[in-house]
């Protein structure tokens, strides 16, 4: 009797479209990207202030036009997306032991939301004022 | 037993006569109680005695009859028929050669388990008169979960990473590498470190998670492989900053 194994070939493009956990993982990846592109609108920004008056008004005229919204909207959505699986996956990453015995997740999570409300809170004080 | 019937489709694959695999539909009895494995069986018992796939236990200790039923990868043993719709597709695990019809050839994976020493390296071997290696329980319940695999290997199934690179050493042997680094008897991280914390070690995972979602034991390998990155990433910094600390 010969062995002849069968040898079952990926798909090296389209794998991630075979289960929804694969495409949620390429949505957590992409998310990241819209937040570099959030940075890089926010870096124009200060570019156009250090111009003056003048370049800052075009700058925010553009942002808060019908272009800019819907840019800002995606990239908040895909903030918050990329916040929340970080989040998720903290207690993972950094599990914690207390008096010998595993934190549960829900408490590593919970904190980290709460750190992200105090902060944004923060900032909100801090730049709104 | 009901008259009614569910249709199992069975990926088949004669190395001695086929040139690819192809799939071959049975018709079998509908029993409330049965796994996919007792339906399996049914088909070997009943209907087609050429039918190769591998399995012992029958209670999801043994690992040994991971295939991938309606896509997902899973123990046939540990799921059950009434949970599927009436007709039930069965492939072999994803990511390895196909010996026979549902067997695998899982070679690469022994091979890898192998490489990580997944057995206690002692600090210094002691005789039998000097006595047991003491572990209190907190010590123990720092690396407990990942003592439950079972070397099933849904995970590597699951696994894109090691689907789109061979060289993957993959999400349970990883994950044993890490069970015993994180056991307070153990003295093996720094000969482990070669394999474990090389690129097509731990830094080839991209965090898909889908390995912990699979897992049948609730081992979480995607959580070993992350909480290996912060250790191997420590270590690197460690390097740096104080040589003399380590080795």
């Amino acid at each position: 009797m010969s062995r002849r194994p069968f040898i079952q070939e990926p798909s090296k493009t389209g794998w991630w479209l075979k289960h929804p956990r694969y495409i949620r993982y390429m949505m957590r990846e992409i998310s990241s990207a819209f937040i570099g592109f959030y940075v890089l609108a926010l870096i124009v920004g200060l570019f156009r202030l250090s111009q003056g008056e003048a370049a800052y008004n075009e700058f925010l005229t553009a942002a808060t036009g019908p272009a800019g919204l819907i840019f800002a909207v995606f990239a908040l959505l895909f903030a918050i997306y990329n916040t929340y699986t970080w989040f998720q996956v903290t207690p993972k990453a950094m599990p914690l032991m207390l008096a010998g015995k595993p934190v549960p997740g829900t408490i590593i999570v919970a904190v980290h939301w709460l750190g992200f409300v105090v902060a944004s809170a923060a900032l909100w004080l801090l730049a709104g004022s | 037993m009901s008259e009614r019937t569910i249709e199992l489709e069975i990926l088949r694959y004669d190395p001695e006569q086929d040139d690819a695999p192809h799939f071959q539909t049975y018709t079998v009895p509908y029993n409330e109680d049965w796994v996919v494995l007792d339906a399996i069986n049914y088909v070997k018992d009943e209907l087609d005695r050429t039918l190769s796939y591998r399995w012992s236990c029958h209670m999801a200790v043994c690992g040994s009859c991971g295939m991938v039923v309606n896509g997902e990868p899973a123990l046939a043993c540990h799921a059950f028929v009434r949970d599927y719709p009436d007709r039930i597709r069965i492939e072999p695990l994803q990511n390895f050669p196909i010996e026979r019809d549902l067997v695998v050839v899982m070679d690469d994976f022994i091979d890898k388990l192998g490489s990580v020493k997944p057995y206690i390296v002692a600090k210094e071997e002691k005789t039998v008169e000097a006595g047991e290696y003491l572990q209190t329980p907190a010590e123990l319940a720092r690396f407990k979960s990942f003592t439950a695999c079972i070397n099933c290997l849904l995970c590597y199934s699951a696994c894109p990473q090691y689907a789109l690179n061979d060289a993957f050493v993959g999400p349970a042997a990883l994950t044993l590498a890490h069970r015993y680094n994180l056991d307070s008897r153990d003295a093996g991280r720094s000969v482990r470190e070669d394999v474990v914390a090389s690129n097509p070690g731990i830094w080839e995972c991209s965090f898909v998670g889908a390995c912990s979602e699979v897992c049948p034991k609730s081992v979480d390998p995607a959580a070993a492989i992350q909480q290996v990155k912060i250790a191997s990433t420590g270590d690197y910094f460690l390097d740096f900053l104080m040589p003399w600390k380590r080795k």
